[in-house]
């Protein structure tokens, strides 16, 4: 059962992977990439590794990708011609692949040889503690300062992003809100007797 | 015979069908009926009679617009996207129904007991939004579109607010499973043990935020018909415009179900010397949805400047501070440890 649960979320994110790339709308190639994503998370799932799974959803489906979504659908970017220019970036893309792939069996190979990870892959997983503790535990009590930097960093990312975008124009008019709370009827209004034919 | 059900692959398959049709089919005609309910509250708020004329009282109105609904004729826009269009109300109606998978209405009667149950109905709603986002995408015009964006956009803020308010309970309860985050609401007191006596100004916010993230009014900016038309529905027709509509019904009543669960102590009795049982979910669940289809008739519709304030400028900072309250109660057990009340580990 769970070995044809992991092939079909297998196939699934790969089938997504390779309709994210060939998809000729970019609406579409986002909605591919949204659905390997979700089979990412059902792998996850497959692992023991729930909390997990939940955040990758709620992180990246959940956030990231309505971003994604948002900008592929507002932004008028000629993917045509971006498509077109494709074949000079060719070279560069296989390059950046195959370091990445190369990084990969690098990290795989080092796992799989060691004389260290080999035990440590033998260790039974203890029964009486789930992951979201486990992970709990890691984050928030060894790598505790780590884990702090890294989010210092984060805010410091928004706030960066916030200032580069904020602008104070003078001519455009704002909404002030406590304005807006403070009027009452009697001031904002005015009642006139018009006579008829005459206008004010 | 019961060996086939626990042992062989296929009688397990089956068993788990038999499952869903049991929580699915009792769900869907339960809804029929809270759809009248829902009509009849909103005419008796404006002293009109309501549905009344299909059946006694009108009560088949429901079952007599799903007819009406599923033969007429499905329309499809010239320029839209086919496979997208018609996606979008499936995504909308089966996001909102797996998430029932984990909603326990009795003690262990649940689908799948899971430990991560409430971030599964988080991430679960999270995906809603995809129903909208595609919905109005797909239909090629630009009102659905405007609309889409209006929606998703109040979907993603609410969800940040109902995000904090449910970490609020997962720190009181030290756990994500929701027959667990029950169990620590029980108590001698009945009634005063339930989280919304500890968590109170947390239960209005998740109400309101939930009828935001459910797109009802007064947050049904989305559908403002005197603006948008219809919001991103305004091209469908027929079964998938009642597609859209179930999905959303289910997920209001979802939301009904996660109030009484954290708040309201789900299966437990409010007195002491009552059985606890599914009849106390059930009649929780109604009692929400009663003033979730009160706020309907009585409150008139959000600015959506204002609804965007109302998320970003004050749920956000209130529910932080919340969370960062109920942390400290919880660790140093302030009010006699009513913040701390862990059922599993410590």
């Amino acid at each position: 059962m769970s070995v044809f649960a992991f092939y079909l979320f297998a196939i699934s994110v790969i089938a997504g992977g390779l309709f994210t790339v060939i998809s000729r709308n970019p609406v579409h190639s986002v909605l591919w990439l949204i659905l390997s994503f979700l089979s990412a998370a059902g792998l996850f799932v497959l692992l023991g590794a729930e909390f997990v799974a939940m955040l990758l959803i709620i992180v990246y489906v959940g956030a990231v990708a309505v971003l994604f979504l948002f900008v592929v659908m507002m932004l008028d970017v000629d993917f045509a011609g971006l498509k077109a220019e494709m074949a000079r970036y060719m070279p560069l893309a296989l390059l950046i692949g195959l370091v990445i792939l190369m990084q990969f069996v690098m990290a795989f190979g080092a796992w799989e040889s060691n004389v260290a990870a080999a035990d440590l892959r033998l260790q039974a997983i203890p029964l009486d503690r789930h992951n979201t503790e486990a992970l709990g535990i890691i984050l928030y009590d060894q790598y505790f300062l780590l884990f702090q930097l890294a989010g210092l960093i984060l805010l410091v990312a928004m706030i960066g992003a916030i200032v580069l975008t904020l602008r104070h124009r003078k001519d455009v008019k704002r909404q002030d809100v406590t304005a807006q709370m403070m009027r009452d009827p009697a001031k904002a209004m005015e009642l006139r007797d018009v006579k008829s034919g005459q206008g004010l | 015979m019961a060996e086939f059900f626990i042992v062989n692959p296929v009688g397990m398959g089956l068993l788990i069908v038999a499952q869903i049709f049991l929580l699915v089919i009792p769900l869907l005609v339960a809804l029929a009926f809270l759809m009248y309910a829902d009509r009849k509250i909103w005419a008796a708020v404006q002293m009109r009679r309501g549905p009344n004329v299909v059946g006694v009282f009108g009560l088949l109105q429901s079952f007599a617009d799903f007819g009406k609904y599923i033969v007429k004729e499905v329309v499809v826009p010239a320029g839209a996207d086919k496979g997208v269009f018609f996606m979008a109300p499936m995504v909308s109606l089966v996001m909102a129904l797996i998430a029932w998978a984990v909603i326990p209405f009795n003690d262990g009667w649940v689908l799948s007991d899971i430990n991560v149950a409430i971030l599964y109905v988080f991430a679960i709603s999270s995906l809603e939004v995809y129903g909208v986002i595609m919905g109005g995408w797909a239909s090629n015009s630009k009102y659905p579109f405007l609309g889409s964006l209006r929606s998703a956009a109040q979907m993603i803020s609410y969800e940040v607010s109902i995000g904090l308010i449910i970490i609020g309970v997962i720190i009181s309860s030290g756990s994500m499973n929701f027959g667990n985050i029950v169990l620590s609401q029980k108590g001698d007191w009945g009634i005063f043990n339930w989280y919304w006596l500890p968590h109170f100004p947390m239960l209005f916010l998740f109400l309101i935020s939930a009828l935001a993230e459910t797109n009802r009014p007064p947050f049904d900016l989305p559908e403002a018909e005197s603006e948008l038309v219809a919001g991103y529905q305004v091209e469908y027709s027929s079964t998938p415009f009642l597609l859209f509509m179930i999905g959303e019904l289910v997920a209001v009543v979802l939301m009904c179900a996660l109030i009484s669960l954290m708040f309201f102590g789900g299966w437990l009795s409010p007195v002491p010397f009552l059985p606890d049982g599914i009849f106390w979910m059930i009649l929780k669940m109604g009692f929400v949805f009663f003033i979730i289809s009160m706020v309907k008739a009585i409150t008139p519709r959000y600015r959506y400047d204002q609804l965007m304030r109302l998320g970003w400028k004050v749920f956000l900072p209130f529910s932080l501070i919340w969370v960062i309250f109920v942390a400290f109660a919880a660790k140093f057990e302030w009010f006699w440890g009513v913040y701390a009340r862990w059922t599993v580990g410590s």
